[in-house]
């Protein structure tokens, strides 16, 4: 056996070593492909000034979050796994965590048709009619939830919908951590 | 009962797999003929265990069985035929049987045109090629399996993602496990030969043909791929350097640097334990392309079928098949004996040229899509690497390639004299050099690249075609005494010429649409027009139509070309409402030099509508280069030689080998 003939080998098994680390992760729930992280993470959060979903009167702005461990749920009525992590958000709003919600490209009508449906998890909404919101915090998919910490710092992005596995496992610890 | 019966011929194929992958290979080390005769039968009952498995659950997508787990979750009563019967491979566990099945497939063609075959060499790859259809056998009845029962069946099905429900997607899978299936023959006979510790001409003879047909079908599904991606994404685009087109392209270049190689280990004997390796690696890479598909490591616009758990048994498979062939590589590569030194200006000098090309740029594209992985697996982060990097690592790697392939297939064997070479390429250069004024002349100097480019598609096409008429000897004997000598010229030489052709029509193809390719993206009332690269493109309007199983919005749109109109444009926004999906179905008007490309995007609230317009020229040729280089591979694959097989060697004393 000469060394040279040794290289492919040895470079496939440390590929395949790579590989099976990456897919152990995967399995472990320790890493997700489809997760994506933020640019934001550890930065102030971007300001939001929004009209409410229709008519004049006070919407979502910024201000309103001070001072508080919060979430920011950006949703439409049209977009079905908004519908589906509805749940996990009244559950939390229950439990008394704020939540600001961001209603995106939406009609006033159905907007207000979605809430008074399934209920109303948010403290307050904003309409962001023209996605120009959507735009400034880096929103990828519907629907997508920020945690903002106490100093106004947004400490994690959740791309997708929350399901009861990812309250559990993320959401509810991170809530502890940043209330403790 | 059918699928029961698709199960039961699914686990006797697993069965007799096992028996094909160890029996044979034992046989052969202990030189028992009975134990080797084993092999040929074996694989005959594979293919057609997996056969029937195959029809079984075809038959269960025809008659739409929702009381099978997959067929519910992957058709509907209202799907057309042909998209239930391409249903069974667009999804993970029917791509799997299909992929099973092609690989019996190969084990049954060794075994059935293999006659010429060392008796002891054909055992050792039916074994080898046995051992590893068992490996997926397994995988398909243990981790993927098709025939799992639904209870209660629905009674309806939950449809087929609608971007698959194209012809163009539809046959592309199947020539893309063509190809990559196909290279696992490549591979059994390497190992075989590593286990025999013998590489000969002879070898790399029967080696060729498989390697040929897989590469053919892996050219034609790599453009059936990015045809379907061309006319459904509604992008404009044909390639994206996706992750998952790259991991088709990957085994592409090895396996082309394979073809090349096999012919100098053919011709002059050497460059054997180079040729052994790439053998392994391009079913290597296949098989890595099938892993980062198919266990969801990739994010990527096709993983549709992934599944981290699936993603362990491949891994295990890949490492396997793969370590096991490298490993044994490593340990019997050196008896091999490396083949002698040669000239550099000669043939095989110009195939190492091509071999050391092309794997550097299997490893670049390999590199820029396994990057983001490692970096993530090892905690860097995410990273996404983009068309930048290919288009600014590949392409300097690809031109040097595509300059030498001419000149290189014009050099003799042994020693070559390259002046005398480029003095036979004159009318070549002069053509190459006259298109790239022509095109730096029509577009401007700024395009400099582009123009380059378009002169090495030209440099290419005359290239090969002067290969040709000086073999034809049209210079000697005049139009008509050269055009009978080259019908009866090798079938080889022609499979040569059309597939170097074949790759400059492509290059042509490619650098024109990535350089000149026209875009409006704007909102349209009806009865406007706009123009776009000369052409005047009017919309009158858009309407509700209806398909078998979707409804679509249609846009009406006329071509005009000065005041006359050339065609009539009817670009759709399909709605699936079983799959809950939509699509974009393009309209192209091609003119086979440029294409006319319109896509109709959303209402808006004013009663205009978003309109996507490209002009892309030449990009038709990306897929008649295509089909050309892949029609050379066939007619190369038709010659004589290959077919009546290698003259044996002189036989070796068996108790010296054994």
């Amino acid at each position: 056996m000469r060394i040279r003939t040794l290289v492919p080998a040895a470079a496939f098994a440390a590929l395949a070593a790579v590989l099976a680390v990456y897919l152990v992760q995967i399995d472990s729930g320790a890493r997700d492909p489809g997760r994506l992280p933020s640019a934001l993470i550890g930065r102030p959060a971007p300001p939001l000034d929004l009209p409410p979903i229709d008519g004049p009167g006070e919407g979502l702005r910024s201000d309103r979050l001070g001072g508080a461990v919060a979430l920011v749920n950006v949703f439409a009525s049209w977009c079905p796994p908004c519908r589906a992590e509805h749940p996990m958000l009244m559950r939390l709003a229950r439990e008394g965590v704020a939540i600001y919600g961001v209603n995106y490209k939406d009609r006033p009508e159905d907007a207000r048709a979605f809430l008074a449906e399934l209920g109303n998890p948010y403290r307050a909404v904003g309409a962001d009619r023209t996605g120009r919101t959507a735009i400034d915090w880096g929103v990828y998919g519907y629907p997508e939830t920020f945690v903002i910490d106490r100093a106004g710092l947004v400490r994690y992005r959740h791309v997708g919908p929350i399901t009861p596995h990812d309250l559990e496992t993320r959401i509810r610890p991170l809530l502890a951590r940043l209330d403790g | 009962m059918i699928a029961e019966i698709g199960q039961f011929a699914l686990i006797l194929a697993l069965l007799l797999a096992l028996v094909q992958g160890t029996l044979p290979l034992w046989g052969a080390a202990r030189n028992d003929p009975a134990m080797m005769a084993v092999a040929r039968p074996a694989a005959a009952g594979q293919l057609l265990l997996a056969a029937a498995a195959f029809l079984c659950l075809m038959r269960l997508f025809v008659v739409s069985d929702f009381s099978v787990a997959l067929v519910a979750a992957h058709s509907h009563t209202l799907k057309p035929l042909l998209y239930k019967i391409t249903g069974l491979w667009a999804n993970h566990e029917g791509s799997m049987l299909l992929w099973v099945l092609m690989l019996s497939l190969f084990g049954a063609l060794v075994a059935l045109f293999g006659a010429n075959l060392p008796v002891r060499l054909r055992a050792r790859v039916l074994g080898v090629q046995g051992a590893v259809a068992a490996g997926f056998l397994a995988f398909v009845v243990f981790a993927s399996n098709p025939f799992l029962r639904l209870e209660p069946a629905p009674l309806e099905g939950q449809g087929l993602n609608p971007l698959l429900q194209d012809p163009g997607l539809a046959f592309h899978p199947p020539f893309l496990y063509l190809g990559y299936v196909g290279f696992s023959i490549a591979f059994s006979f390497a190992v075989a030969a590593l286990i025999e510790g013998r590489v000969d001409p002879a070898w790399a003879r029967w080696v060729r043909p498989w390697t040929l047909l897989a590469w053919c079908g892996l050219t034609i599904g790599i453009a059936l791929g990015s045809w379907w991606a061309y006319y459904e994404l509604g992008w404009g685009g044909w390639w994206f350097w996706d992750p998952v087109e790259n991991a088709s392209f990957i085994p592409w270049l090895v396996g082309t640097a394979l073809l090349h190689s096999a012919i100098v280990v053919e011709k002059r004997s050497a460059l054997k334990g180079w040729t052994v390796l790439l053998a392994i690696l391009t079913f290597g890479t296949a098989l890595l392309g099938t892993f980062l598909v198919r266990s969801g490591v990739l994010t990527s616009v096709h993983s549709f079928a992934a599944d981290p758990a699936r993603g362990v048994f491949v891994l295990a498979l890949l490492f396997a098949v793969v370590g096991g062939g490298l490993a044994l590589y490593a340990a019997r590569a050196p008896a091999l004996g490396g083949g002698g030194l040669f000239a550099p200006v000669s043939r095989e000098g110009a195939m190492l040229l091509n071999n050391l090309l092309l794997t550097t740029g299997a490893a670049v594209v390999a590199l820029g899509t396994l990057y983001p992985l490692v970096l993530d697996a090892l905690g860097g982060g995410k990273v996404s690497v983009g068309p930048p990097f290919f288009e600014a690592t590949f392409v300097p790697i690809a031109a040097p390639l595509l300059i030498a392939c001419a000149a290189g297939a014009l050099l003799p064997w042994k020693r070559g004299d390259l002046k005398g070479v480029l003095g036979r390429l004159r009318a070549a250069l002069l053509i190459a050099g006259a298109t790239a004024a022509t095109a730096a002349w029509r577009a401007g100097v700024d395009d400099l690249p582009a123009a380059f480019g378009l002169a090495l598609a030209a440099w290419l096409i005359v290239g090969a075609l002067v290969g040709l008429a000086e073999r034809a000897g049209l210079l000697r004997r005049g139009p008509s005494g050269a055009a009978r000598r080259a019908a009866g010229l090798p079938r080889a030489a022609w499979g040569m010429t059309l597939a170097h052709a074949g790759l400059g029509v492509a290059v042509a193809g490619i650098v024109a649409s990535s350089a000149w390719q026209s875009e409006r993206i704007l909102a349209m009332r009806p009865g406007e027009t706009v123009e776009i690269a000369g052409y005047r493109v009017a919309f009158e309007g858009a309407g509700a139509t209806a398909g078998p199983n979707y409804s679509a919005v249609t846009g009406r749109f006329r071509l005009l070309d000065g005041g006359r109109e050339i065609a009539r444009l009817r670009p759709e926004t399909r709605n699936y409402p079983a799959e809950r999906g939509q699509t974009t179905e393009a309209a192209i008007h091609t003119s086979w030099l440029a294409d006319v490309y319109v896509v109709l995007g959303a209402r808006l609230p004013d009663g205009g509508w978003t309109v996507r317009l490209y002009h892309n020229p030449l990009v038709p040729w990306i897929w008649i280069g295509a089909a050309v280089m892949a029609l050379g591979g066939l007619v190369s694959l038709s010659d004589r030689r290959l077919r009546v097989g290698a003259p044996r060697p002189a036989r070796r004393p068996l108790g010296a080998a054994g």
